[in-house]
């Protein structure tokens, strides 16, 4: 899989993202095998894969929640070290949304969208609430901005926490299967959420199997298996020409769950 | 409650089915889920009852109705406590608390200025009061903590114009017990919380090790021993002059052996909390102590009341091991009231008083940490 030729069209600016070759082991355990991806200005990347095939670790690893031991990942032009400044400015731009939401419970949703504004980027409380307030209105909740988040639905959480990382006006944003822990009534109200902000031209990179959200919005899928890239190509491509054995393998087991 | 019971009372009382069977809401209701629902739980609720009884009979007869309230006083203007020790049948003798009242709570305290000691405990009281109300959490209460600190000082010392110079060696009694207590918890749970979270952290193995020997070292010996080694060895290692007084080397001590054991405690909140919480404040680009203060400690103190208090409401009571370095807290005072010749014979009525005094204070945390778990209970389960 040659990168450059997979590069969307959309992407004339550098590259937000950039992983050459990264390698990384719990213990002996080889969980990412000389991973290469490029992700361009504006591009969505959807990436797949069975469970434990290293996709969550990767776009852990994009954030530094997870450090890799080998290659290099540049992120917005900066590169991951172990430098403090450069990890905050990375994490300064990109948003990450979790399977297990990870709302503040402790603090009100508005409060939860206005904490890393006011704290991290020193934007004054009244400035940040009223952004806050925007953003939940683009997830359709401002109504439950004084509640906790115990008192609310799981996709409703779930469309917080999208507001929240919002909140920070992140250039890249990360999902690590977003719609995973959620009943399934609920995954639409997420799913819609995504689209609406990938249509709004953000850089995202996704792990999910949500494989209508894929062919809907993905400029192109990451397939991986095994710690490794097996495959990557556009969403069309991908789902009606499988070069792979385990990719026509995944996908039969993905449609016949659905 | 019992099948039949129910079967029997319910139809007939509420024909609409409604409500609940009569007879298993309200107090009877209680009384029979609780108290009397097997011939088991009947026979013990019945035996216990009787016992209470006439416990609580014969404790009443003792302490008010065969009570002495004074006693006379003889040639030598002492007074003459035979009649406590000859009554038949036996009362306490509570005119004892009335001679000694005053050297039971503040010592060997100059008598005409033990105002000042009364002052002070007012001052805790009222700093307590203060601090317990979440209205005044805020930078300020720091201040008060520091100006009621000075105040107490001034009070206790004195030797400034218009207060003569008393020395720390003549206090004694409930302000000792005060101070050892409220300045031992109230430093040793902000050194608790930074050695939590060095107990904790990863990236700087050298802070790790050194609060996990502190905290083990501490751990591993008794508090009397280390009250021992504040005030027979460390005046050995200080430079000759140099020599901070006795209570302050036990109030260190204190603040170290609490600080040990109340980390422990914060240690498990923190790690009671789900990775996902840290992962969340790293990802939005919290720093560290931007996430410890706004997301970590918040969430792990709340988690831990219910211990933290628990701690908090021992070393309230370990503050009286003093007694075996020589300093008078509260339990010492009483003990040398005891001691009095005057009185001899009479001392439990002594212990009665003194242990109301460390109930009020104790049971006082123990309603107002229940009180705010339930405040922080509202509305945020997850």
């Amino acid at each position: 899989m040659s990168q450059a030729a997979t590069l969307s069209r959309r992407s004339n600016a550098g590259p937000a993202i950039v992983l050459d070759q990264v390698n990384k082991w719990y213990g002996s355990l080889h969980v990412l095998r000389d991973v290469s991806l490029t992700v361009g200005e504006g591009e969505r990347v959807v990436v797949c894969g069975p469970s434990g095939s290293g996709k969550s670790t990767m776009i852990r690893c994009i954030n530094r929640l997870e450090t890799h031991q080998e290659g290099r990942i540049v992120v917005d032009g900066t590169e991951l070290t172990d430098d403090l400044r450069a990890l905050d400015t990375i994490r300064r731009e990109v948003g990450m949304v979790f399977q297990s939401f990870n709302l503040f419970p402790h603090l009100t949703v508005l409060e939860n969208c206005t904490l890393a504004p006011i704290w991290v980027r020193k934007t004054p409380r009244a400035e940040a609430e009223d952004q806050a307030m925007d953003y939940l209105r683009r997830v359709k909740i401002p109504e439950q901005a004084k509640k906790y988040p115990g008192q609310l639905s799981g996709g409703q959480q779930q469309r917080v926490a999208i507001a929240r990382a919002l909140c920070m006006k992140p250039k890249i944003m990360l999902f690590d299967e977003p719609t995973s822990a959620l009943d399934p009534e609920m995954i639409k109200e997420v799913l819609d959420t995504m689209i609406e902000l990938a249509e709004s031209g953000m850089t995202m990179v996704c792990v999910t199997h949500e494989m209508g959200f894929a062919q809907r919005v993905a400029d192109r899928v990451v397939f991986m298996d095994r710690g490794e890239i097996v495959e990557s190509n556009s969403p069309r491509e991908m789902f009606q020409n499988p070069q792979t054995d385990r990719l026509k393998l995944f996908l039969s087991q993905i449609l016949r769950g659905h | 409650m019992s099948q039949s019971a129910a079967a029997a009372v319910g139809p007939v009382a509420t024909p609409a089915r409604e409500q609940p069977p009569a007879g298993t809401v309200g107090v009877i209701g209680w009384l029979r889920a609780n108290l009397f629902n097997s011939w088991w739980s009947t026979a013990v609720t019945l035996v216990l009852g009787y016992l209470i009884i006439r416990w609580g009979l014969a404790f009443i007869d003792w302490a008010l109705l065969h009570a002495i309230w004074s006693v006379p006083i003889n040639e030598n203007g002492q007074p003459d406590a035979t009649i406590c020790r000859s009554a038949d049948p036996a009362g306490a003798c509570w005119a004892v608390i009335g001679d000694k009242w005053r050297f039971i709570l503040f010592g060997r305290f100059p008598y005409d200025q033990q105002w000042r000691p009364g002052l002070c405990v007012g001052i805790f009281v009222a700093l307590f009061a203060i601090s317990a109300s979440r209205r005044f959490w805020r930078r300020e209460l720091a201040w008060i903590w520091l100006g009621a600190l000075t105040v107490i000082g001034v009070l206790m010392w004195g030797g400034v114009p218009g207060l003569e110079f008393v020395p720390q060696d003549m206090w004694g009694g409930l302000p000792i017990t005060l101070i050892l207590a409220t300045f031992g918890l109230a430093f040793a749970f902000p050194l608790s919380v930074l050695v939590a979270l060095g107990r904790r952290s990863t990236g700087l193995p050298a802070v790790r090790i050194l609060c996990v020997l502190y905290v083990e070292l501490i751990r591993g010996v008794p508090l009397i021993s280390l009250l021992f080694m504040a005030s027979v060895m460390f005046p050995l290692f200080m430079p000759v002059g140099l020599n901070p007084d006795k209570l302050l080397r036990a109030q260190v001590a204190i603040i170290l052996f609490a600080g040990a054991y109340l980390a422990e405690v914060v240690r498990g909140g923190l790690q009671a909390l789900p990775r996902g919480q840290y992962e969340a404040a790293d990802a939005l680009g919290l720093s560290y102590w931007q996430k410890a203060w706004l997301i970590i400690l918040p969430q792990a103190l709340r988690l831990v009341i219910p211990p933290l208090v628990n701690t908090f409401i021992g070393f309230f009571k370990d503050t009286s091991l003093v007694l075996i370095i020589g300093i008078f807290d509260l339990l010492s005072t009483g003990k040398v009231a005891m001691a009095d010749p005057v009185w001899q014979g009479v001392g439990t009525e002594i212990y009665i008083i003194l242990g109301a005094i460390y109930f009020a204070f104790c049971f006082a945390m123990s309603k107002y940490s229940r009180g705010l778990e339930h405040e922080f209970g509202r509305g945020r389960s997850r």
